[in-house]
């Protein structure tokens, strides 16, 4: 006590409030790190990725914000002046890009990186975004409907521009969507601008509707609302587990795609766990909980076949170059929205 | 963020002379307090966008470019003018199926008034998402009753005209409901000694009586069809509205510049608005004064039998469009498989999260529902009730008319700007609930406003005279005869703010944090999952 009262009256405040924030920060030590990830993952893949992850890295916890890509990308631009995320995780590798170039990531190669394909990862040394897995197009065809109407099953995109299918298609509209935007590039990057705008004018003449989310078009296919939807696989595969009557079309062409990809936001306080959890995406152990979802994960080999998806599904990937898409996007929308846009009566 | 309930002043008593004096001050300096709130909550994030309105994607100032871009794009012009006669549309049919739905419930001798009332609120149970779905099922291409659009198709402005007209209806029969409720049976009893007939009393007594009420739901359903894009998005087709082009330039470009554009443009019906509100101001007479004594409807066979009649069919029509999801809801595979199965919940409920973000969603609804009653109700009385600072006066009755023409969408983005900003000292609001329930009470809070102001306007000012005359402070006559006589309107403010705040999710989707995550937020992220 004497000491004590040797003091004047701030410094026994200050020694008070010194011992009991040691008190705290003790145990904190020992307490695990608690990472914001923003993500686009769906909410049962989520659970799945989370419980894999606590057994490996047990002290790092996750706090999840979960929306559609458009709107965690918005959200992430929205923010660009105080970033709240640590991380972000599942979301596509054209909005990483997007990230990249507001130079709202840093660098890191996570552990094992040499295993991945190189075409999944950021060029960049060390990568800003690292892939998870890949999602490209896929056409829902409802066989019921098809069978009332008369309708042969398309097997390639110039299938869908005949005019037996008038009125029959819906697909994304690729100024909301992400996946009508991976489909428009895709073709683009396929048959070049001049071709890849005339099959589309074609097409034009057959779609009922376009939408705005990705996985609408599959969804209307698979309640027979319009038979034919293009959306991308991993909807597709859904709707035909649920039960609906409904066939998947890999347009024999090639398909356009994109990656889910996480990569940790520069203005992290928490690098370290950050790490953890990038080099634990990487680890052939997720990627195998990856592989239950998408035909094709980073690391190759590690993918099995899934149902309604060929074996070569790989190879049907179009050669994608993600700079391009982001340098032409704008232009790309621009002309789309000019085209098909403007005459915008819904047709019968 | 209290208003109506002030603190009682430490002022000192018994200097009889001063107490108007302190007591006008203690009033004003209430209203400045709500203009305050309003201006940090709705104001500045709106400013916010319009700032972005001004500069292109890099950040840098370009003046009124991206206007004079907008207004040369053809096809940003057709979505104007679609949205435009579409709103005029939807008005024009639900405003008098929401006067009528409300005269029969206050004006006739009809049985199950409650049970009426309640059917008409469950448009608000769900977000305005599921009319859209619901109605494509019933109308769609494989929908029971497609013949019924004679081969035209649901998907564009007819889907988007009925969903609207099915979401909107409560919202305006609350206003429309409100200014029926308080009438003065007296007129009606002079009016019948007379021999009047029931036509011309209607014309003479009823209608202009409602008058402020029914230019205020017109308002609030028209800015509520320009701003809504949860039904275009589901049903609108290539039918192309400001709402979906702000969407597409938000969500699906992430250009928030553009997007920030089409949001000012967005508000020009509000200037109309307000113009209009202003006028009507001054030509509304309150009808209940202090002699007044309630109106009794008295039975007509007739007259009874058609209210009845309406009331039923537009029960059905509701009922038939909330039914058809809770039928789809427990069948296995719409339209192919209709046996029974509770998969949807347990996918749901369970494994989507709902449950756990239920409490969140009760705690929010709870906050929004007590913080935004009182500062709605107790803004609205100052405004009508007390004297002084009239240019004020008129600065916050033109903030309360803003929000129902922002979508959700960009207030929360501007919510994102303003609050998220390092410098704001109010940053650590971001990611709490209190942040969650102030953008749903300042994206409700022009109907609520407006339930208030209809209310407040039916009441006599000689009661406030007659307080001033007797030395009473105005804030006794606030909690003696004002909320007592405005309790129904009060009551349904608070219920309307509780509901929406339980399933709105337009600001809120990009306001929420892991720790706040509300129920309607786990519900969209699985609509999207379930298409």
């Amino acid at each position: 006590m004497r000491f004590l009262a040797s003091k004047c009256w701030w410094q026994r405040v200050a020694s008070v409030a010194i011992g009991g924030a040691m008190a705290w920060t003790v145990p904190a030590l020992a307490q695990k790190t608690e990472l914001l990830v923003y993500t686009a993952l769906e909410t049962d893949q989520i659970k799945a990725y989370e419980e894999a992850f606590y057994k490996a890295v047990p002290d790092v916890t996750l706090k999840w914000v979960r929306d559609s890509t458009g709107v965690i990308t918005a959200k992430v631009l929205a923010e660009k002046a105080n970033p709240q995320a640590d991380l972000v995780v599942g979301t596509s590798a054209s909005s990483m890009a997007v990230f990249a170039n507001e130079g709202l990531l840093q660098g890191y190669a996570p552990k094992g990186l040499e295993k991945l394909s190189p075409q999944y990862v950021d060029p960049k040394k060390p990568p800003e975004w690292v892939g998870m897995d890949v999602y490209g197009a896929a056409v829902c065809f409802n066989t019921v409907e098809a069978g009332k109407q008369n309708l042969p099953k398309p097997e390639s995109w110039k299938d869908l521009t005949k005019p037996v299918y008038k009125g029959k298609i819906v697909m994304p509209n690729p100024a909301s969507s992400g996946t009508g935007f991976l489909d428009v590039a895709g073709w683009l990057q396929m048959w070049g601008e001049a071709d890849g705008w005339k099959f589309m004018d074609a097409l034009h003449e057959n779609i009922a509707l376009y939408t705005h989310s990705g996985s609408q078009p599959c969804a209307r296919a698979g309640q027979g609302e319009f038979p034919i939807g293009i959306s991308f696989e991993y909807r597709a595969m859904k709707t035909k587990k649920d039960g609906a009557p409904v066939d998947i079309v890999f347009p024999s062409e090639g398909l356009g795609w994109d990656l889910e990809a996480s990569g940790i936001m520069k203005t992290t306080k928490k690098v370290e766990a950050a790490r953890k959890l990038m080099d634990w995406l990487a680890t052939p152990a997720a990627m195998e909980l990856f592989s239950k979802n998408f035909a094709v994960v980073a690391i190759p080999g590690i993918a099995k076949p899934l149902d309604f998806i060929p074996a070569d599904y790989e190879k049907r990937l179009i050669k994608n170059d993600f700079a391009w898409e982001a340098k032409n996007r704008d232009k790309i929308l621009a002309e789309w929205t000019k085209r098909y846009d403007a005459k915008s009566a819904p047709k019968k | 963020m209290t208003t109506a309930a002030p603190p009682l002043p430490s002022v000192p008593r018994g200097r009889v002379k001063l107490l108007a004096h302190w007591e006008d001050r203690l009033a004003q300096g209430l209203l400045l307090t709500s203009c305050a709130v309003l201006v940090v909550f709705l104001l500045a994030p709106l400013a916010m966008i319009l700032v972005k309105s001004t500069e292109d994607k890099s950040g840098a100032f370009v003046g009124l470019q991206l206007f004079r871009e907008y207004l040369q794009n053809a096809a940003l012009r057709d979505s104007a003018f679609n949205t435009l006669w579409v709103a005029l549309v939807v008005t024009a049919v639900t405003v008098p199926l929401a006067f009528t739905f409300a005269y029969a419930l206050t004006r006739s001798c009809i049985p199950w008034k409650g049970g009426f009332r309640l059917i008409a609120l469950t448009p608000i149970l769900s977000p305005s998402m599921l009319a859209a779905i619901s109605f494509i099922q019933w109308f769609g291409n494989q929908g029971a009753l497609k013949s019924w659009l004679f081969g035209n198709t649901v998907y564009g402005p007819i889907g988007i005209i009925i969903s609207a007209v099915y979401a909107i209806f409560p919202h305006a029969l609350m206003i429309v409901l409100t200014s029926l409720l308080l009438a003065d049976g007296r007129l009606y009893e002079a009016a019948e000694s007379l021999g009047t007939p029931r036509l011309r009393k209607f014309f003479t007594i009823t209608l202009p009586g409602a008058r402020y009420g029914l230019v205020s739901a017109a308002m609030v359903v028209f800015s509520y069809t320009v701003s809504d894009f949860g039904i275009p998005k589901v049903i609108g087709g290539n039918f192309s509205v400001l709402a979906i082009d702000i969407f597409k330039q938000v969500i699906g470009q992430q250009n928030f510049n553009r997007g920030a554009v089409v949001s000012l443009v967005l508000l020009l019906p509000v200037l109309l608005a307000f113009i209009v509100d202003w006028w009507m101001q001054g030509r509304q007479q309150s009808q209940f004064s202090a002699r007044a004594v309630p109106f009794a409807p008295k039975p007509s066979r007739g007259f009874d039998l058609a209210m009845l009649t309406f009331c039923i069919v537009v029960s059905v029509f509701i009922l038939a469009v909330l039914g058809m999801a809770i039928y789809t809801s427990f069948i296995k595979l719409w339209p192919y498989d209709l046996s029974f199965s509770l998969r949807h919940y347990i996918f749901g409920l369970i494994d989507g999260g709902v449950i756990d973000s239920y409490f969140n969603s009760l705690k929010m609804a709870l906050l929004t529902a007590a913080i935004g009653t009182t500062l709605v109700f107790g803004t609205a009385y100052l405004l009508e009730k007390t004297r002084g600072m009239r240019t004020m006066r008129a600065f916050i009755r033109l903030l309360a008319t803003i929000p129902m023409a922002v979508p959700g969408m960009v207030l929360g983005l501007g919510y994102i700007f303003f609050f998220n900003h390092p410098d704001n000292p109010l940053h650590f609001l971001y990611g709490g609930m209190l942040i969650l329930a102030a953008s749903t009470i300042v994206h409700y809070y022009t109907s609520s406003h407006l339930t208030a102001v209809t209310a407040l306007k039916a009441l006599d000012n000689e009661f406030e005279a007659v307080s001033a005359s007797l030395k009473v402070p105005f804030y006794k006559t606030f909690f003696r005869v004002t909320v007592p006589v405005c309790l129904p309107a009060i009551l349904d403010i608070a219920r309307y703010l509780f509901i929406n705040a339980m399933v709105t999710i337009s600001a809120v989707v990009f306001l929420y944090s892991p720790d706040t995550k509300v129920a309607s937020i786990a519900i969209i992220n699985l609509d999207e999952a379930g298409g």
